[in-house]
């Protein structure tokens, strides 16, 4: 499998590790009123589509940037990837 | 007193060299390291206080740059080695801390590191044995990050198709040192 990194390139996938899903980094706000529920949802639930499936990859092995990758788990087509930052970024966070 | 001698990473007293045809592989203790990370927000201020250390800009994604000296190389988004001779810039980090202040956090890497210099035609041979990287389309001062023997290493095309230098974890350098010679002697 080839991920093909915004910065560098196609990359292949043996230089990268795989953490998990995506939202992972829409991290709760652990001063919310329901905190311990948000944060339940955010470490044990998550979707199990048959289809696009935005996920977390790190380049171990190259620049070691955070990726969100988009990839068809039927078929492992990949049809997107971004950093990690930037996603964070446009979604407010500040790092 | 105490009277210290300096080992190279491979722990001899003098860098180890291998010869083979076409190719000569030595080790480079000779080079001090310090790492450049802009912070954020501070991008632009950290661009020109290294071009005033550097005498170069600081180089783009996977390229290198070098001044004097002083090279530059990336290592990801908004971060950089600083390499330079080791017996004229041993306190690398201090300076570069020095020249870049509050707007990019510097850490000390010379004794983090051990350099493998390969040179001769026979280079792509030994390279493309061990690693992903496409050696033979690298063009001079380009710069990737590659697993080699298992180890995350920085790969440099100092010259095109002739000079190479791998930048790997200091405590394993013999492990770099035994996948390079034995690459090398069972392809040439």
């Amino acid at each position: 499998m080839i991920i093909n990194h915004p910065l560098l390139g196609p990359r292949d996938a043996q230089e990268f590790t795989f953490l998990g899903d995506a939202s992972l980094i829409d991290r709760p706000d652990w001063e919310a009123e329901n905190a311990a529920e948000q944060f339940y949802e955010y470490a044990y639930l998550r979707d199990n589509p048959a289809g696009l499936h935005r996920e977390l990859w790190f380049h171990e092995t190259g620049d070691r940037s955070w990726l969100v990758v988009t990839r068809n788990t039927l078929t492992h087509e990949i049809t997107d990837v971004e950093m990690a930052s930037d996603v964070a970024r446009s979604k407010g966070r500040s790092k | 007193m105490h009277d210290l001698k300096p080992l190279t990473p491979l722990g001899s007293t003098t860098a180890q060299i291998d010869r083979f045809a076409g190719l000569t592989i030595s080790e480079c203790p000779d080079w001090a390291l310090a790492s450049l990370a802009a912070r954020r927000g501070r991008e632009q201020d950290t661009a020109t206080a290294a071009q005033n250390l550097l005498g170069a800009s600081l180089p783009d994604v996977a390229a290198s740059a070098t001044s004097g000296d002083f090279t530059a190389f990336w290592t990801g988004p908004q971060q950089w080695m600083i390499e330079a001779p080791h017996d004229s810039h041993e306190e690398l980090a201090a300076e570069v801390k020095s020249a870049v202040g509050d707007a990019a956090s510097v850490t000390e890497q010379t004794d983090g590191w051990c350099r493998f210099d390969l040179e001769g035609t026979r280079c792509h041979d030994v390279l493309e044995r061990l690693c992903n990287a496409d050696t033979r389309a690298m063009i001079q001062g380009q710069v990737t990050r590659t697993r080699l023997e298992h180890l995350g290493c920085f790969l440099i095309c100092r010259t095109k198709d002739a000079h190479f230098s791998v930048i790997g974890p200091r405590s394993s350098a013999g492990s770099i040192h035994h996948a390079l010679t034995v690459a090398a002697a069972s392809a040439i």
